[in-house]
């Protein structure tokens, strides 16, 4: 009963510290910014002065797929960032103002403490890529005056938000482990590269929650390519890691 | 019956060793002053009684719950302060004693009615509604208490309680403490001995990790009392002569200035008192104050702690 009251105060904290905010406004500019970018930057180059005529002709017009692969690119990067930064000060800012350790002797189990958090960051990305996926939805409809294909659109935001969670569990457990925000931001850091660096390799990286992008990509395409190991292995991630992260908290000195 | 009962408890931070095999036996209902230098093992302990540490070793048992076995259970009994309540400053007092009586299962009434009568007390109704982020250290701590005790908790914990207040702030903060006398049973450690004799009703001195002493406070002065008698006269050139004369008599251990007076350790007390006056108005000696010493804590502290010299 008392995940709820926690996870209560922590949605509030989401929004009176304007985490809320700042993670919505982050996102929804890069899903509306998206298929503008994609839709205006060949006219952008073509503004420019002294470009080479061959070189304008060689220009393609802008399809709806550039604007797919635009607002992949974007929530690929900024998404995965935006994860680890918000997630990487929860735990360790309380350990080290002190507030962990005055909650902590309440009716308040340290899993409680940890997942309600977790659970609270979940929302506040799940509404945030809605935001994010709405605006680009409506702006691609009306700069190239066709609705992306709803099914497809929600399956690849929702293959997303299974990355995003990879990254928000990783940062989570970084931020239980630190004792300063410092080590925290380094730890979130190292799993950054070690998850990025690893799934960029040609064979292993099937496997890897970064391959859900292509897998998304390649669902808005219409192709029919699945990358299911990567899904499940992903989902495997986010279970290890809190599970992982709840029993060293709970062992763990305040 | 104990509501604190701690047997040999062992916590070792590397080759430090924070406590040193601490035993600990407080009644229930007493206001228990846990004194000791920095360093003692206070804080530490206290960390431990509360389930933010583990010992290495030992037992420890809070309002009858095995701590090391049972710590789930025992947020619903205690009540902590620590050193610097932390709060999250985006909170209100209200909104914040809210969030503790819901954490606490009262019901929304039961709510209400607690947080209106604990603000009261801790006289913060007027900045119910304000942010915590801009409250002094003073108003941090007064709703520290009210938070700590909000649930009724059988054993209260606090943690230097009053060490970084202002006179002003230390006295509402101990009147708090000392109002909670029979309601509840109180941990409060410090190193101001002050506030011990002020509100404490026993009192365990900690040195290294290991408890020197532990009794009821006025048992523990009448143990350690010392000896001694003070003197202040008008001329001080005649009391110097006077207690050279002193100095020479059997029953006198030792005569010291000290805060422009004379402190004359006896040997025997009954001697003192039958031939000290005497002596002083034969020798026709002007005096301002003839008094037997009252030990104060911080000689029976300093006695204990052996840092009689460095004092």
């Amino acid at each position: 009963m008392n995940f709820f009251t926690v996870f209560r105060k922590e949605m509030q904290e989401q929004w009176r510290t304007y985490r809320f905010l700042i993670v919505a406004a982050v996102l929804a500019a890069f899903g509306l910014a998206s298929p503008l970018l994609a839709k205006f930057t060949p006219e952008m180059l073509k503004a420019i002065p002294d470009v080479p005529p061959e070189l304008l002709a060689a220009i393609p017009a802008p399809t709806l797929t550039d604007a797919i692969a635009q607002y992949v690119k974007n929530m690929s990067q900024f998404g995965i960032i935006l994860a680890l930064l918000v997630t990487m000060g929860v735990v360790v800012q309380e350990k080290e103002r002190g507030t962990a350790a005055f909650f902590l002797t309440r009716p308040v189990s340290r899993e409680t403490f940890l997942l309600a958090k977790f659970a609270a960051l979940v929302v506040t990305f799940l509404a945030s890529l809605v935001l994010a996926a709405a605006g680009c939805w409506y702006y691609t409809w009306v700069l190239f005056a066709t609705p992306l294909a709803w099914g497809p659109f929600l399956a690849l935001n929702g293959l997303m938000l299974a990355v995003f969670l990879v990254y928000m569990a990783l940062a989570l457990l970084a931020s239980t482990l630190a004792r300063t925000n410092g080590i925290a931001a380094g730890l979130a850091f190292v799993a950054l590269v070690l998850i990025g660096g690893i799934g960029a390799l040609p064979s292993i990286g099937n496997y890897f929650p970064g391959r859900l992008f292509s897998w998304g990509t390649t669902l808005m395409l219409g192709g029919n390519a699945t990358a299911w190991p990567a899904f499940w292995i992903s989902l495997g991630i986010i279970g290890v890691t809190l599970l992982v992260a709840c029993l060293i908290f709970r062992r763990q000195e305040i | 019956m104990s509501s604190v009962h701690v047997v040999a408890l062992k916590k070792y931070y590397g080759a430090v060793h924070a406590l040193d095999g601490l035993n600990l036996d407080v009644e229930a209902g007493t206001i228990f002053g846990f004194l000791g230098p920095n360093g003692a093992g206070k804080t530490t302990t206290l960390r431990i009684l509360t389930g933010l540490a583990h010992p290495n070793s030992g037992k420890a048992q809070v309002a009858g719950i095995d701590v090391l076995k049972d710590g789930g259970n025992l947020a619903r009994h205690i009540g902590h302060l620590p050193e610097e309540p932390a709060f999250y400053p985006w909170m209100t007092p209200r909104e914040f004693l809210d969030y503790l009586g819901r954490l606490y299962g009262l019901s929304s009434s039961e709510r209400t009615a607690r947080i209106k009568e604990l603000l009261a007390l801790v006289r913060m109704e007027e900045v119910s509604r304000r942010r915590i982020a801009g409250f002094s250290r003073g108003m941090r701590q007064r709703l520290g208490v009210a938070a700590a005790i909000l649930h009724h908790p059988e054993v209260l914990f606090l943690d230097e309680p009053a060490s970084a207040l202002d006179p002003a702030g230390r006295k509402e903060v101990l009147d708090l403490i000392g109002n909670l006398r029979g309601q509840c049973t109180v941990i409060m450690s410090t190193h101001i001995l002050a506030d011990v004799e002020r509100v404490c009703d026993e009192i365990g001195i900690i040195d290294k990790g290991r408890m020197l002493v532990q009794s009821p406070r006025q048992e523990l002065l009448e143990h350690y009392a010392v000896p001694a008698f003070e003197v202040e006269a008008d001329d001080a050139a005649a009391l110097a002569r006077w207690a050279e004369e002193l100095r020479r008599l059997p029953w006198v251990a030792a005569v010291a200035a000290r805060n422009g007076a004379f402190r004359i350790t006896v040997r025997d007390v009954q001697a003192a008192k039958r031939e000290l006056l005497r002596l002083a108005v034969r020798s026709e000696l002007s005096l301002n104050r003839f008094e037997e010493v009252r030990p104060s804590l911080e000689d029976v502290f300093l006695q204990l702690v052996g840092m009689e010299n460095v004092a």
